[in-house]
């Protein structure tokens, strides 16, 4: 392999990592938020495609992408506030409404999604951050989309906020402890049902970008399970919003790889490299299962670490 | 009326205590699903469509003819194994998801055995054995994976399983792209067709694979297994309470890893009648959601093995009906989806209803809906 040809993979996985992470920034920060309040929602891949459609269909409709971003993070609240009512239900299993959510998301989606297959609705304009350079592949890598920055802004406020404000605290004393919760007075289901909401407003994002700026069109099968991913991803970033950035950037790049390779004349092999992010976070999960919730990071009172 | 203690009349209250106790179990699901009805009849008059024609066509497209009969039937093949595959797990406690992953790879290595098998000329009938109890093992030992993680390290199934789904669909993508692609296949990577001689034929009199039947008869063998032996009895006892079953010296890890090996064995059947009943290859058509509706009817049926064959049913005629529908109604065919998804949702939230209604408790009293 030529010098030229790893540069090439590099500059493409590049701009690739970026592109693909965005999605998995946004479901991830939606999911931390949401276990950290001690529940989990595995329906997230429901948020992410409602909220592609209905980005895509409001866009359409009214011109304005940015619009359609809003109006796909409300399609995100309500799904979330959904799951967040009903698994405040006593005996009701949170795990099992994830699913029940993702399939309700996904059908409501390709329900109302079909008149807006073929239209062609504005997109989100990248920022053309490579004008400096000559290259033109590298002036593509960074020709990055606002919401990329705006996930990193939201991880930051979220980390500052979590561990700052009086909100952050009782978030993650509901998390941590629901005798405490209550013992301060906090009702925690009203924690959860709003952490749920906020981090399905997240998700719903999440699949706005993949409407309007990549892969930048709305059909049915525009998710590859990115939402689904949110609860690996988690526990990649160990509940910490931050290393979610990390961790986004890292299942991105491993996406990026194949597509980065191909541009080169190499086209077999890689899919061994899309599951690597699986395979690494089932490692982690192994390698950290004994110990206790504390020492990894995770809340208390969440059901798949108890 | 007034409530009668509890320490009256106990005899009769054993008597009645069973049948209340089913009526609870059949009533809540049969009220759920009804809700949803309603619940999507509102959806469809917002919509300014008619439920009742809704119905009616879902009726005649899954079941008002000996052609959709069979539509419906062949449909419900594989969901009767993946719903299989989530109930037996959950009756030990486990909410083990990876049935998807299981069905792919199931699919993928009956169609990866076939290769030699059929180029070698073996006697069909003995590759179609050979291919079936492939997929069983690759399906069983990776999800007994799953279990065996849950026990010796602690790891949550739940999300081990769905990692696991798709470590499975990139190792089938691996070498279906890769050196098990049939040069033939352009715009659809696939691994060689199996041929027709080797192909699973229909049940005789029917256009019904034989996946029906092998779905049909593992649900009442898995039924008797884990309602009538010792080993389920020990595993129903480990799914009420792992500690008491650990105290009382059951073999709490050997029954996780073979109720998800189990679990893991039918959907990799599943797999291999996708491929050698339906598909004839390996390729991306395997990964179709079977196993993520295989949770939700195995939830409606209770994880009641047999059961789950006449909710997987109902589902295929979901499904059958599609078509119908669509022409019919001029509807999208996610029309079926939201139709699943509400009844998923409103038969989740039903489980808090357990236990609420005084007529289904021992003692009497009146009825609080």
């Amino acid at each position: 392999m030529t010098s030229e040809m790893l540069a090439t993979i590099l500059i493409s996985m590049l701009g690739g990592a970026i592109r693909v992470s965005t999605p998995f920034m946004f479901v991830a920060l939606g999911e931390t938020l949401t276990e950290k309040s001690g529940r989990i929602n595995l329906g997230l891949e429901g948020n992410l495609i409602l909220g592609a459609m209905v980005a895509y269909a409001v866009s359409y409709q009214t011109g304005s992408p940015w619009l359609g971003v809003l109006a796909a993070g409300f399609s995100g609240v309500f799904l979330g506030l959904m799951h967040g009512v009903i698994c405040s239900l006593p005996r009701v299993n949170d795990i099992a409404v994830g699913i029940a959510m993702m399939s309700f998301g996904t059908g409501i989606a390709f329900f109302f999604g079909k008149p807006y297959i073929q239209p062609s609705a504005p997109r989100l304009d990248g920022l053309p951050l490579g004008g400096w350079t000559d290259d033109s592949a590298l002036a593509q890598a960074l020709d990055i989309n606002p919401l990329f920055f705006v996930g990193i802004a939201v991880a930051f406020v979220m980390w500052w906020a979590l561990a700052n404000t009086r909100i952050g605290l009782i978030v993650r004393m509901t998390g941590d402890s629901e005798a405490s919760a209550r013992a301060m007075g906090v009702e925690p289901y009203k924690v959860r049902i709003m952490s749920t909401a906020v981090g399905g407003f997240l998700a719903g994002v999440g699949g706005a970008f993949l409407s309007l700026s990549y892969p930048g069109s709305w059909n049915e099968g525009l998710s590859s399970g990115q939402g689904l991913m949110a609860v690996a991803l988690v526990i990649f970033a160990r509940w910490h919003p931050l290393r979610c950035i990390v961790a986004a950037l890292l299942f991105g790049a491993a996406g990026a790889l194949g597509p980065a390779l191909q541009s080169v004349g190499i086209s077999a092999g890689y899919y061994f490299f899309n599951a690597a992010p699986y395979i690494l976070t089932l490692f982690i999960m192994i390698a950290s299962a004994r110990a206790t919730s504390s020492a990894r990071g995770a809340p208390g009172e969440l059901s798949i670490v108890k | 009326m007034t409530a009668v203690t509890t320490d009256d009349v106990p005899t009769r209250r054993s008597d009645f205590a069973k049948v209340r106790r089913t009526a609870e179990t059949i009533l809540i699901p049969v009220g759920a699903l009804v809700a949803s009805a309603l619940i999507f009849s509102a959806f469809l008059l917002v919509l300014g469509k008619s439920p009742i024609v809704y119905f009616e066509l879902l009726w005649r497209g899954g079941f008002g003819t000996a052609f959709s009969i069979q539509n419906t039937l062949q449909r419900s093949a594989p969901l009767i194994l993946t719903g299989l595959a989530f109930a037996i797990p959950a009756q030990i406690g486990l909410v083990m998801i990876g049935a998807e992953g299981a069905l792919v790879l199931g699919g993928f290595g009956a169609a990866a055995i076939a290769i030699p098998l059929v180029s070698a000329g073996i006697w069909p009938p003995l590759t179609m054995l050979l291919m079936a109890l492939f997929a069983m093992m690759a399906g069983g030992a990776w999800i007994a994976i799953v279990g065996w993680l849950r026990h010796a390290r602690g790891v949550n199934e739940t999300i081990s399983s769905l990692l696991m789904t798709y470590i499975a669909i990139a190792i089938m993508n691996f070498f279906v792209e890769g050196m098990l692609r049939d040069p033939a296949s352009q715009n659809k990577p696939s691994t060689m067709p199996i041929g027709s001689d080797y192909m699973v034929g229909d049940i005789p009199g029917t256009a019904v694979h034989w996946g029906l039947g092998a779905g049909i008869v593992l649900a009442i063998a898995l039924q008797i297994l884990m309602g009538r032996t010792t080993f389920g009895f020990a595993a129903r006892v480990t799914g009420g309470n792992p500690r008491a079953a650990l105290a009382q010296g059951l073999p709490v890890g050997t029954l996780m890893v073979t109720c998800t090996a189990i679990a893991g064995a039918c959907a990799g059947l599943a797999g291999y009648y996708e491929v050698g009943a339906v598909h004839g290859q390996a390729n991306a058509s395997l990964v179709a959601g079977y196993g993520f509706t295989g949770i939700l009817i195995s939830f409606l049926a209770r994880h009641n093995p047999v059961v789950i064959v006449p909710v997987a049913i109902m589902f295929g005629a979901i499904a059958a009906s599609g078509g119908l529908i669509q022409r019919r109604m001029d509807m999208p065919d996610a029309t079926a989806l939201v139709l699943q998804g509400i009844i998923f949702v409103v038969l989740l939230a039903s489980d808090t209803l357990y236990g609420r209604f005084a007529i289904f408790q021992s003692r009497s009293g009146g009825d609080r809906t």
